[in-house]
């Protein structure tokens, strides 16, 4: 073994390699979203999904008020209403589904062995197929929407900025438990248990989690833990979803009568989305240490 | 640039309790052929993922033409490798060169390698056809066809002629003959072993994390010291006289055959040939696997 003997020239190179490092780095990470995400819409995950969303969000514009004993195309915000509650259940369940064989199931079909023997490291592995999915899934999403919101074209500006807040904080939703799903690919030891464990996550975020809220206010008498709830809405990010909504409709947050309880700042919708943005961080930088 | 293209020194992997690679010494030469022989759990896997670096040893040193596999390098060495795992599993809803594509891109290899590749392993005719519909022989190729993207300088094999038939086989080792021509250094492994020993330069033989024994065939043999088998074919009269004689086994109806120890080898030989009534005599040299089978019951000994 020689010890290494520093010149002027290696600086240089370096400094070279490391550009070209991160071209390669790029290289390998897009080959793995691009094969990801041509996987889906050749399986034709990408369609189903959005004929999915555009089914529901035109069903609910057309239907939403038929309780009210009338049906047709009825205001947007009040279909935003609809759709946020209807994408708090859907999305998550998407996301989930698509992503949590992402790295067990190449286990255990075996094909990982041989990615991992390639030139790529398991960080780009991972990054790559979180990217490819989350494509998928935006593309999927966007079309949906999109195809759906064109009949609110008429509706105005303000109206078509609102629709456009709600489907990029439904594609948020989705990346954030498409993160959660990476995790979980990666933590399960087979497909059997990674499945299991999407269940229990959808479960939890979407139904216990509020329930339990609910009920430890009630069983607090709602005094201290009232002002604590706003905080603890933010380890679920259904909640924070709901909550970007809500508050960038202002008849809407009148009527859930939540503008009083919630502090101004914790309304800001960047502070929100930055809220989310550490919930997609974050699972993905848990599944990349245990992938290492 | 003579370093050896494969160079391990005191390499051990524990896993758990179980000490699956113990203190593995051994160099490969550029250019050569090298055949890893053992049971299963012998530790051949063990010792081929921590040559690719996908695990890291324990203790030892281990490099690769020149170079750790692992760390800051490991991008430059791994470009310069082609790897086919045992049972390998390609996906399913590619076709043929598509498959290839996909990890020509991830090596940085050219695209028009894998038109080559496909040639060079006789799936040309099926490049636009979904793996999902290939037989497990034509999987094996593809993904032989796999290692051989981007020209690497070494090749890591693990059985690679499981599934294959005889005529695939025949041409699996006709290629790699020519890469070995071109310089390439090819490490495989096998089951087996009378497959294995005409082809490769050099094998090892692995046994519980161990190397037991190491060299070309010849030398294992000669180190062995197993006796040769003279088969003989006879008449009537020579046949009895042989049985009697030199203790000779029966084979059928024309042929005895016997043992013969290394030392007297050619003046039993001679003796045989004078012998009235042998009409022909055949000297079979113990198999590899005979050898390996010595040196397994050694061991257990």
């Amino acid at each position: 073994m020689r010890a290494p003997t520093p010149r002027m020239a290696d600086t240089a190179t370096a400094e070279v390699k490391t550009e070209s490092a991160m071209r390669l780095v790029l290289r390998q990470t897009g080959a793995i979203a691009g094969k990801e995400f041509r996987d889906r819409v050749r399986n034709r995950w990408v369609w189903v999904i959005a004929t999915v969303f555009a089914g529901f969000a035109l069903a609910i514009a057309y239907f939403g008020a038929a309780g009210e004993g009338q049906v047709g195309f009825r205001g947007i915000d009040v279909t935003i209403a609809s759709l946020v509650s209807l994408v708090t259940y859907l999305i998550p369940l998407i996301a989930l589904v698509l992503g949590f064989d992402a790295v067990v199931g190449e286990r255990e079909r075996g094909t990982l062995e041989l990615l991992l023997a390639l030139p790529i490291t398991r960080g780009e592995v991972l990054v790559g197929k979180f990217f490819g999915l989350a494509a998928t899934l935006s593309v999927a999403t966007l079309l949906g929407f999109g195809l759906a919101g064109a009949v609110f074209v008429g509706a105005g500006g303000d109206a078509l900025f609102h629709y456009a807040g709600f489907v990029a904080s439904a594609i948020l939703l989705g990346l954030v438990f498409l993160a959660i799903a990476v995790l979980l690919s990666v933590v399960a030891s087979d497909r059997a248990r990674a499945s299991g464990y999407a269940v229990g996550t959808w479960f939890l975020f979407v139904i216990v989690f509020d329930l339990v809220l609910l009920g430890g206010l009630i069983a607090l008498g709602g005094s201290s833990t009232g002002e604590a709830l706003p905080w603890l809405l933010l380890a679920n990010p259904t909640d924070v979803f709901r909550i970007l909504n809500v508050f960038s409709l202002e008849q809407v947050g009148a009527l859930y009568g939540l503008a009083t309880v919630f502090p101004p700042a914790l309304a800001n919708p960047a502070v929100l989305g930055g809220v989310m943005a550490g919930w997609i961080a974050a699972p993905l930088a848990l599944a990349y240490w245990r992938f290492k | 640039m003579n370093a050896p293209a494969i160079e391990l020194a005191n390499v051990t992997k524990r896993f758990g309790e179980v000490e699956a690679v113990r203190g593995v010494s051994l160099a490969v030469a550029p250019g050569r052929s090298f055949g890893l022989i053992g049971h299963n759990g012998a530790g051949k896997s063990t010792l081929f993922r921590m040559m690719l670096g996908l695990i890291a040893p324990d203790a030892g040193e281990l490099r690769l033409l020149g170079e750790r596999s692992t760390g800051a390098r490991f991008r430059a060495v791994r470009q310069q490798i082609g790897y086919l795992p045992e049972h390998v599993a390609l996906y399913d809803n590619l076709s043929g060169l598509e498959t290839l594509q996909f990890y020509a891109r991830l090596k940085g290899a050219e695209r028009s390698d894998c038109d080559t590749a496909l040639a060079r392993v006789g799936l040309a005719h099926a490049a636009t056809r979904k793996v999902r519909g290939y037989s497990k022989g034509m999987r094996q190729r593809l993904g032989f066809a796999q290692a051989l993207l981007g020209k690497p300088r070494l090749l890591f094999l693990d059985e690679p002629t499981n599934g294959l038939d005889p005529q695939a086989i025949h041409d699996f080792y006709r290629i790699v003959a020519e890469l070995k021509a071109e310089g390439t250094t090819v490490v495989l492994t096998s089951h087996i072993l009378a497959e294995i020993e005409q082809r490769v330069d050099e094998v090892a033989i692995l046994r519980n994390g161990r190397i037991v024994a190491q060299g070309s065939v010849a030398e294992l043999r000669e180190r062995a010291e197993l006796p040769v088998r003279v088969m003989l074919r006879v008449d009537d009269a020579a046949r009895a006289a042989l049985i009697a004689r030199f203790d000779a086994r029966p084979e059928d109806a024309a042929h005895v055959s016997l043992q013969v120890s290394r030392e007297n080898k050619l003046a039993r030989l001679a003796e045989l040939a004078a012998q009235s009534g042998v009409q022909d005599l055949r000297i079979v040299e113990p198999s590899l696997e005979a050898v390996f089978l010595e040196h397994s019951a050694e061991e257990a000994a």
